[in-house]
């Protein structure tokens, strides 16, 4: 694996290689990022704007580059942030299989090692999880949850920002290959 | 097709999982009206599809049924034809039906009003001439019908008996050119005679000129034609013009007017008075008989022999003459040519009171003792001889 400094898109197959994670980290990683939203918040309500499970989500459908992986990905993760909510299960899940879908699909064609390509993948995919949420609030629950847009670039902003850090302490993670 | 699926395997597990997590989340979700959203979207979902299919097994079926499996149509069309003619048939039969019985009820109605005794009949038939304005009922000398009774509706005369056979009679309406009646206008209690012309429109004659009577005036029967009892309407005056010597009078039947299929025949009439407003307006009225003025004996009715009945000007004359000769012992068309005529200056013996000529030679003169007593005025000269 090595960073293609001088261009983002993958130029051959062979710089699209899959990386892969030890199982525990497959396993413990997306429960710390649960915990984390869950537990740090009551002590830390400053760092609740963090959506850990979906930088994990991102994380892991754009490093490797498995679409149904990705989905797969998001789907537990989602599914296990609806059981810890007041949400009906699901409601997460699908968004979060969304963005595991998406964020794989992008990871096929993008050097996703890059950090301004993670960066904005992370601001994209923040911004893309808050409004598929507040749609499928509305369509399925019918509930008049408000979109406050400037609040939510800004979250998705410090996300993406908190992602790159996040991403770059994940990669220590990775087998060699 | 597994080609295909390793082709969009990502996308098909992405499809499933959402839509397994969709179903996760209507099934745990309620709407507003206490449903689960798995329900609302089911329903929603294959109430269309079903709709769709519904209208494709409908057209087709119809399509099947209206265009291709025609064998039977051309049967069933008959029949149908069949069955609505015959509820054609039975409509006409019922309306007619709810006509007789309305009419049967106007019917009773003015028999339970009229003075008059009177019998319900129906028409059977008509007159087979083809001027001919005569109808058959079916009531006859068995139900008590004679020839000249009168037959009336609510509405007005209609005609009179000219024929009784046991079950049925013979009526002779009033629009046939033979029939006549005695008629009195509303207003002016201008008499005259009524006569058929053949036709929907009767004529009234021997009005004098200088009687006034007016178009849209109602007649009424006089009682003088001694068939029509007084009172009853006849008709209302469509055309009045001055004519030397009598008016000419149009009528318009009022009898006849919606038809006749039931008539009352009048048994026993009774005269009533002439009412003061149209017979439109007005229910029937019993009323008393007819006034006395109505029913003026002629004065020479004294000289007149019993069982002779007073006629025209020249009967009476016939009969005065008769009395003449017989008084004088004369009998007319037996003298010879040159023989001496009986004295028709001749007094013949008057009623009650009143002095007698001088008898001739073979003359039975009254006696006086004879004249009813001068205690009883009120009987009419000549009554006792009369009756």
């Amino acid at each position: 694996m090595s960073y293609s400094g001088g261009h983002i898109l993958l130029s051959s197959q062979r710089e699209s290689q899959v990386s892969r994670f030890p199982v525990w980290v497959m396993l413990v990683v997306p429960l710390a990022a649960i915990l984390f939203q869950v537990y740090v918040p009551l002590f830390f309500e400053f760092l609740s704007f963090l959506e850990m499970p979906l930088l994990v989500v991102v994380y892991f459908a754009l490093t490797r580059r498995s679409q149904v992986g990705g989905l797969l990905v998001g789907t537990l993760v989602g599914l296990a942030q609806d059981s810890l909510s007041k949400n009906p299960l699901g409601m997460l899940g699908i968004v979060n299989t969304l963005v595991g879908y998406f964020a794989a699909s992008v990871g096929l064609r993008l050097d996703v090692d890059h950090p301004m390509i993670r960066l904005l993948l992370t601001f994209f995919f923040f911004l893309f999880h808050q409004f598929f949420y507040w749609l499928m609030v509305r369509a399925l629950l019918g509930q008049q949850l408000v979109f406050e847009t400037q609040r939510t670039l800004v979250l998705g902003l410090l996300n993406a920002v908190v992602g790159i850090s996040l991403f770059h302490f994940l990669d220590k993670l990775r087998k060699a290959s | 097709m597994e080609s295909f699926f390793n082709r969009y395997r990502s996308i098909t597990v992405l499809l499933l999982v959402i839509l397994a997590q969709l179903v996760l989340v209507e099934v745990q979700v309620k709407n507003d009206q206490d449903v689960r959203l798995i329900r609302v979207w089911t329903v929603t979902a294959v109430t269309p599809v079903a709709r769709i299919v519904e209208a494709l097994r409908g057209g087709g079926s119809g399509f099947i049924r209206n265009y291709i499996l025609l064998r039977d149509a051309h049967e069933e069309n008959r029949r149908l034809q069949a069955e609505l003619d015959r509820l054609k048939l039975d409509n006409i039969y019922l309306n007619n039906e709810l006509n007789m019985a309305d009419r049967a009820k106007a019917l009773a109605v003015f028999q339970s009003h009229t003075p008059s005794r009177t019998l319900a009949a129906t028409v059977i038939g008509t007159g087979a001439g083809t001027n001919s304005k005569m109808v058959l009922v079916d009531r006859g000398t068995v139900s008590g019908v004679e020839r000249g009774m009168a037959v009336v509706t609510p509405d007005g005369i209609v005609g009179k008996v000219i024929t009784a056979y046991p079950t049925a009679s013979a009526v002779l309406l009033i629009t046939d050119p033979d029939f006549a009646a005695g008629v009195i206008s509303q207003k002016g209690q201008v008499r005259g005679t009524l006569k058929g012309q053949g036709t929907p429109i009767c004529k009234v004659d021997y009005v004098p000129f200088e009687e006034k009577i007016e178009p849209g005036e109602w007649l009424y029967t006089s009682g003088d034609d001694r068939i029509f009892p007084r009172g009853f309407p006849v008709g209302v005056v469509k055309v009045a013009h001055n004519a030397q010597p009598f008016q000419e009078i149009l009528v318009e039947p009022s009898g006849m007017a919606r038809g006749i299929e039931d008539v009352l025949i009048l048994v026993e009439g009774v005269h009533q008075p002439i009412p003061d407003t149209p017979p439109a307006s007005q229910p029937v009225f019993i009323g008393s008989p007819p006034p006395a003025d109505t029913v003026q004996p002629p004065d020479n009715t004294a000289n007149t022999p019993p069982g002779t009945s007073a006629g025209t000007e020249a009967d009476k004359l016939r009969a005065q003459y008769k009395d003449i000769g017989a008084a004088q012992g004369h009998k007319f068309g037996e003298g010879t040519p040159g023989s001496k005529p009986p004295d028709f200056n001749f007094k013949l013996p008057g009623p009650a009171g009143t002095p007698a000529a001088a008898p001739a030679a073979g003359a039975t003169p009254q006696a006086p003792a004879a004249a009813p007593p001068a205690s009883k005025p009120a009987v009419p000269p000549g009554g006792a001889s009369q009756r």
